[in-house]
Order: structure tokens, then sequence, then C-alpha cells
């Protein structure tokens, strides 16, 4: 039982916005030709119940991904920096609003 | 990169509940049996519109069939989210595909079950996806970071599917004597085949010990079978449907209903390929992909020449 020798076609990657004014966030993926056909799938994937107002898709090969085991060397050092965060500071007994 | 200290940060990572992610370090077993179980789950939703399809031009109302259609087309989209799941751990569609269709790769031994008439509908969305919820619900927490997201979006859209079946059957339940009759007629069929769907007994089955330690099984069939018992009696009960088993009863101790012997005889029968709709499943399934080839080759064929085009005016 032979099948045909077919492709299945690029992976794409999908972003949703779910309301106006919201970020678009990663949804999933779909196969796609171009990027009209993308544009469908990732509509009737992912769009069914009303899911969006909005969809982004980018060939997955464009993307590039920090490596996990870099994970220490990007993302410690922020750990050290707690004066980027408000409640490193005190604040003199009853300031208001601040 | 395969050492003693890959291994066991691993295993730390899943022992504190973290999840793991494609391109983090994955022993090659824990990858080989995410890609059988993720791949076997894919082919299963997508065998599944089969039983359901053959009723899509006989629904017995245009809401039925409405209801019918946007179920379908439900699991064909959770064959898409368990297939990209399962790419991410390096198998390709094709792979899958071909193993599907040389039966390297199995699907769900359910829906080698005939479809026979519209109380069926009601049995497969009531039992056979009431008992896939349960199995969903527990791999939601499961450790591979893709196939758990794909689970959240199942669980979410799932609900439906049972109760449209619930709905199916209560109505016949309601209806003339004959309408209760083939209803009572088609719980009789799937009620034991839905139990099956969970697998063997945990005394059973040698696949589980890995699964559970790498907690991409986080609870044991007979765990997840039990669930579904429980839930399911109340349900048939309040219909006026009989469970088709003596046994079943009331374990006061226990807090569980007690059940009678599944028959595995019938269940490796089935698996070996001589249920009544293998064939005509995966016959099916060949023919369909064979002769939507054009279709792929003429998307392939525009994709060249728009960008032979577009090199022609940079160029
Ligand atoms: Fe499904
Ligand atoms: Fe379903």
């Amino acid at each position: 039982m032979k099948t045909t020798n077919d492709t299945q076609f690029d992976l794409w990657e999908v972003f949703i916005q779910s309301k106006p004014g919201l970020p678009h966030i990663h949804a999933g993926n779909v196969h796609a030709s171009d990027a009209k056909m993308a544009l469908q799938n990732a509509r009737d994937t992912y769009t069914r119940r009303g899911e969006g107002t909005s969809i982004w898709v980018v060939p997955s090969a464009n993307i590039r991904a920090s490596n996990p085991d870099d994970h220490e060397m990007l993302f410690d050092p922020s750990n050290e920096k707690m004066f980027r965060h408000p409640t490193f500071y005190t604040m003199p007994e009853g300031a208001k609003n601040i | 990169m395969h050492n003693e200290h890959t291994d066991q940060h691993f295993q730390l990572r899943i022992d504190t509940e973290g999840h793991i992610e494609p391109r983090d370090y994955m022993p090659e077993g824990y990858r080989k049996h995410l890609i059988r179980q993720i791949s076997q789950h894919a082919h299963s939703e997508v065998i599944g519109m089969q039983p359901e399809g053959n009723w899509i031009t006989r629904a017995p109302s245009l809401r039925a069939k409405q209801i019918l259609l946007a179920k379908i087309q439900d699991e064909g989209g959770h064959g898409l989210y368990l297939y990209s799941a399962a790419e991410t751990l390096g198998i390709s569609r094709e792979e899958m595909i071909e193993q599907l269709h040389s039966g390297k790769a199995k699907y769900s031994n359910i829906f080698n079950y005939p479809a026979l008439n519209w109380a069926d509908i009601g049995a497969i969305g009531w039992l056979v996806d009431g008992a896939a919820i349960v199995n969903q619900v527990s791999l939601q927490r499961t450790s591979y970071g893709p196939y758990s997201r794909a689970m959240v979006r199942i669980c979410k859209e799932e609900s439906f599917h049972q109760r449209q079946g619930y709905e199916i059957m209560a109505k016949m339940m309601n209806g003339t004597k004959e309408q209760k009759e083939m209803a009572q007629d088609a719980m009789n069929r799937w009620w034991w085949p839905a139990l099956m769907m969970f697998g063997p007994h945990d005394k059973d089955s040698p696949h589980t010990g890995d699964a559970v330690k790498w907690k991409i099984k986080r609870e044991s069939n007979d765990t997840l079978r039990q669930k579904f018992i429980d839930k399911t009696v109340q349900q048939a009960e309040l219909i006026g449907l009989k469970i088709p088993d003596n046994d079943i009863k009331w374990n006061e101790k226990t807090e569980h209903y007690d059940h009678g012997e599944i028959d595995w005889n019938e269940f490796h029968r089935v698996i070996k390929g001589n249920g009544p709709c293998n064939k005509q499943r995966m016959d099916h399934h060949i023919k369909y992909h064979n002769e939507g080839a054009w279709v792929r080759e003429a998307a392939a064929a525009y994709k060249t020449k728009k960008l032979k085009k577009e090199e022609l005016v940079i160029g």
C-alpha cells in the first residue's frame, strides 16, 4: 500500500490577539504553502469560538530562539538587580500615593 | 550530551513539576514514548471523524447536522494540534501519516466499531468523548509542554461534544418505544468498548513504569476508568438507560462503583485488526489522502511560480 509521496508544506507559527488592545499571543502552528493559506488555516484551526480579533502568521524557520543551555547566563543576572523593582526602596513613614 | 548528569537534571525537573520544552535535553526513551503516544492520539482524532462523518447527510434535523459538522471539525482540529505537538519532537507529519498507513502506528481501538444508527451518534458523543475527556483532563498535567498545551486547548472544546451526545440520548429516551430501544441498544454496544479505551488493567500494562516516572501519564488506566464509570452511571440512570453490566453496584466501602469483568479477548481481537471496521477505516484514509494529492501538488506549484516571479522582480 504505497501512498503518494507528498509534502505537508512549511510550518507557520500562529499568534492570536483575543481583543483589541491586547498583545498577540502564541497559539500554535499550522502547515501551509504560503501566507494566505497559513492565515486561512490559522483561522479555521484556532479561532472557531471567538478566540480572536486578529491573527499573525510567521514562518517558523524565521523564528530565532534563545538556547535553553544559556538560561543561567541570560536570565540569572537580573535576579541580582533588585533595585529595578519598586519594592526595593524604603519609603518614609506616612508617605501617600507613591 | 547524554550522561548521568543530564539525565539526573532532567528527572529533577520532572520531579519538581517542571515542564520539558522541545529544545531541552530529554532521554531518548522519553522522546520515543511521546512520539508514539502523541501520534497515536492524533491519528485517533482524525480516524474518529469517520464513524460520525457517516451520519452528516442523514442527521435528523438541520440543527443536528450543524452540531455534528461542528463537532467533527473540532476533531480534525484536535488532530492538527497533536500532530504539531509530535512534530516538535523531530518526526515529520509525512512520516506519521506513513506510519499510520503502514500499520506501524495505531489509533484508538474504539473507532473500529461502526455507527449503525442515529442513537450511535448520541452514544459516541456521550460515552466515547466522555471517556476521552477523563483521559485528556488528566493529560493536561503531562510533563511535555507542547502536549500539555494541546490538551488544555482540546479539553476546552470537548465538553460540548459530550453534552451534545447526552442530549441526543436523553431526547431518544423521551421518545417512542422504538427510539428508547435504539438508545438502549447503542448503549449496550458502546459501553464495553468505551471502558476498554482506558487500556489494560494496571497489573497488565507493561509501558506504565517509565511513563509514570516521567510524568507523561499522570493517573493509571484503572483509576481513569473508575472515574469514568463513577460519573456515567448516574447520567445513565437519570434518563432511564440501563448499564449493560449486572455487576455494576455502588460500593459503600470504596465509594466507587464495582463493575464486571471486561472481555480482554475481544479487545485484543480488535486491536490485531479483526474488528468490524479496521480495514474500512484505513482504506478510507489512504484513499482520500491519495485523492487529495493533486491539491497539495497544485499548492506547491503555485508557491514555486510565485517565488520565481518575485525573483524576476528583484533581479
Ligand atoms: Fe477530540
Ligand atoms: Fe471530541
